[in-house]
């Protein structure tokens, strides 16, 4: 059983969103960087099958070196080794066409990844890399079980569930609950300083979607108080200001 | 030549999501003298069903009837609307971001060869080049993505555009796809859904719960403020970890991102990943006894006081107003 486990290195959840360079750059001044939380939930699932079936783990990023702290980080919670695809991540089919490259030679049975990146939200690049690859994609995943090579997952729908079954090889986007994010432990932390991490350059490939200008959403206004004795004037206002009832 | 929207449907009704895809392309068509709009359903619809997506935009709607295609089997659902937009000669693609709608528009993506923009918020630019304006950092900003392809797909956010109702009825037209065995490789076994409520993605109005409420056994107020409102219940990631509530009402950075018209918060103190799921709101109301909840900077309308009180009176006030 191989497995890959592609990771985006994102703003922390908590990080201010500013732009520099006449707003055409990401402001990364003060921002702390980490696995993106979806993907991280798709790399704790992935150990739990690796450590289930005496597979192997491959995680990979595509980036420039400054990702390397995030990925030495997915090693320490259990990843066998990385890859670094060095460049830069232009847009989704970009970036879905280096995942496909590389996993095409690798011949996995399993490639997961977060439903979605945190910093640009697209949620295509499992569906792409399985149109690439010729395999099936699923997306939001929120479990995944193995019988076999019959996997047993549960995707997401709006209101609901939907349960279902396909072969490996497969794609899927993941999501919580499919497992519990994996915190790494000294050994981890020690024995990721050894494990392979091998630099790739990319493969030469032309953007479809690429963001230029960033905007930031105009200031809120301040919040009207109304008070706790007279709830109908809150009945009022969403009637007759903001015009929802 | 015309722009094809590929409509959802959920039990025979087609998403109301997707008929705002449809008044987008309706406007798009318009600015670009892209013709007219075709849309593309797949699955079991009343022939009614079909021509109403007409009030929506829709000169023609495309009908393949296979009942296969009723669960959103994502690889056939794609080979099903890449022949559409073969038949249509279209090079532009506009669908609902949605769960189905995300997965499918991706295969499409590389299968059609266009360049594919998602969480689009307004029409695109078309003055010099193709700019398209869309939702990043989970609402916390916007970027302008210059698509460079012919083909192009768009999957627009919610709410990026008034839903068009004054529409003719649209001509239907039965279409005939073929799939094949690997277009169903996999299996659907089953589908849960809560049936009769709001779906918490596409609700208009959503009332929201947090740690706040003290227990799963406190919802009743807030389902019966949902229901009075015709809204959806959703719920802060802390109450759907301890399961109070089931994981599909997690509102927040890791679950649901909403855009209704009006959110509801309820003992929700507003943590930023919290927040990162509501802030395409229209306008957000927020209770919570604590003045310094940082949820208040966030909001609208606020009232700062004990919800075991507040909403059973905001219940019997809407209840007259109504």
């Amino acid at each position: 059983m191989k497995i890959l486990v592609c990771i985006t290195h994102v703003p922390d959840t908590t990080s201010k969103i500013q732009f520099t360079a006449n707003n055409t750059k990401f402001d990364t001044t003060g921002v702390q960087f980490i696995i993106g939380p979806y993907d991280d939930y798709a790399l704790a699932r992935a150990v739990e099958l690796r450590d289930q079936t005496g597979g192997t783990l491959t995680v990979l990023n595509v980036g420039e070196i400054e990702t390397e702290p995030t990925l030495r980080k997915a090693l320490a919670i259990g990843a066998d080794d990385a890859i670094r695809v060095n460049a830069v991540p232009k847009d989704s089919f970009f970036v879905a066409n280096q995942i496909a490259h590389y996993a095409k030679a690798g011949g996995y049975d399993l490639i997961l990844m977060g439903r979605e990146s945190i910093d640009f939200n697209g949620g295509m690049v499992h569906g792409m890399v399985g149109e690439l690859l010729g395999m099936p994609s699923f997306s939001p995943v929120m479990k995944l079980e193995l019988e076999g090579t019959t996997v047993k997952m549960a995707r997401e729908i709006e209101g609901g569930k939907e349960i279902l079954e396909a072969s490996l090889p497969l794609i899927a986007g993941c999501q919580e609950p499919i497992a519990e994010w994996k915190i790494p432990n000294m050994r981890g932390i020690m024995s990721a300083r050894t494990k392979p991490l091998n630099v790739v350059e990319p493969v030469s490939q032309e953007t479809q979607a690429e963001a230029g200008n960033y905007l930031l959403p105009p200031a809120k206004g301040a919040v009207k108080l109304i008070d706790k004795d007279n709830v109908k004037e809150l009945v009022r206002l969403l009637k007759n200001e903001a015009k929802v009832l | 030549m015309s722009i094809l929207v590929y409509i959802e449907q959920t039990e025979g009704k087609v998403k109301k999501t997707s008929l705002e895809a449809v008044s987008f392309a309706n406007a798009l068509a318009a600015k670009t003298g892209e013709g007219d709009v075709v849309a593309v359903a797949l699955g079991t619809l009343e022939e009614s069903e079909l021509s109403g997506v007409g009030a929506a935009g829709a000169a023609k709607v495309l009908h393949v009837t296979d009942a296969r295609l009723n669960e959103g089997v994502i690889q056939a659902h794609a080979s099903a609307v890449a022949q559409a937009f073969q038949k249509v000669g279209a090079k532009t693609l506009v669908l609902a971001k949605s769960s189905l709608g995300d997965a499918v528009a991706a295969r499409l993506s590389i299968r059609l060869g266009a360049g594919l923009v998602s969480n689009v918020v307004e029409l695109p630019n078309t003055s010099s080049g193709y700019l398209v304006k869309r939702s990043i950092f989970t609402g916390k900003a916007f970027a302008e993505t210059s698509v460079s392809t012919e083909n192009k797909i768009l999957a627009v956010k919610k709410n990026a555009i008034d839903l068009k109702t004054d529409g003719s009825p649209a001509m239907v037209e039965t279409f005939e796809v073929s799939l094949d065995s690997s277009d169903f490789a996999s299996k659907i076994i089953s589908t849960e859904r809560a049936t009769g409520e709001v779906l918490l993605p596409e609700a208009d109005i959503v009332v929201s719960g947090g740690r706040g409420m003290k227990g799963p056994e406190n919802w009743g107020m807030l389902e019966e403020l949902a229901k009075t409102l015709g809204a959806a219940t959703g719920c802060s990631k802390p109450v759907s970890d301890i399961g109070w509530r089931p994981h599909h009402e997690h509102v927040g950075q890791t679950g649901i991102k909403v855009a209704p018209s009006l959110y509801i918060a309820i003992g929700i103190s507003g943590a930023i990943q919290h927040l990162a799921g509501v802030n395409s709101s229209k306008n957000i109301v927020v209770i919570n006894k604590d003045p310094e909840a940082p949820f208040f900077k966030a909001a609208d309308y606020g009232i700062v006081g004990d919800a075991f009180e507040i909403v059973p009176k905001l219940i019997e006030a809407i209840k007259a107003e109504l």
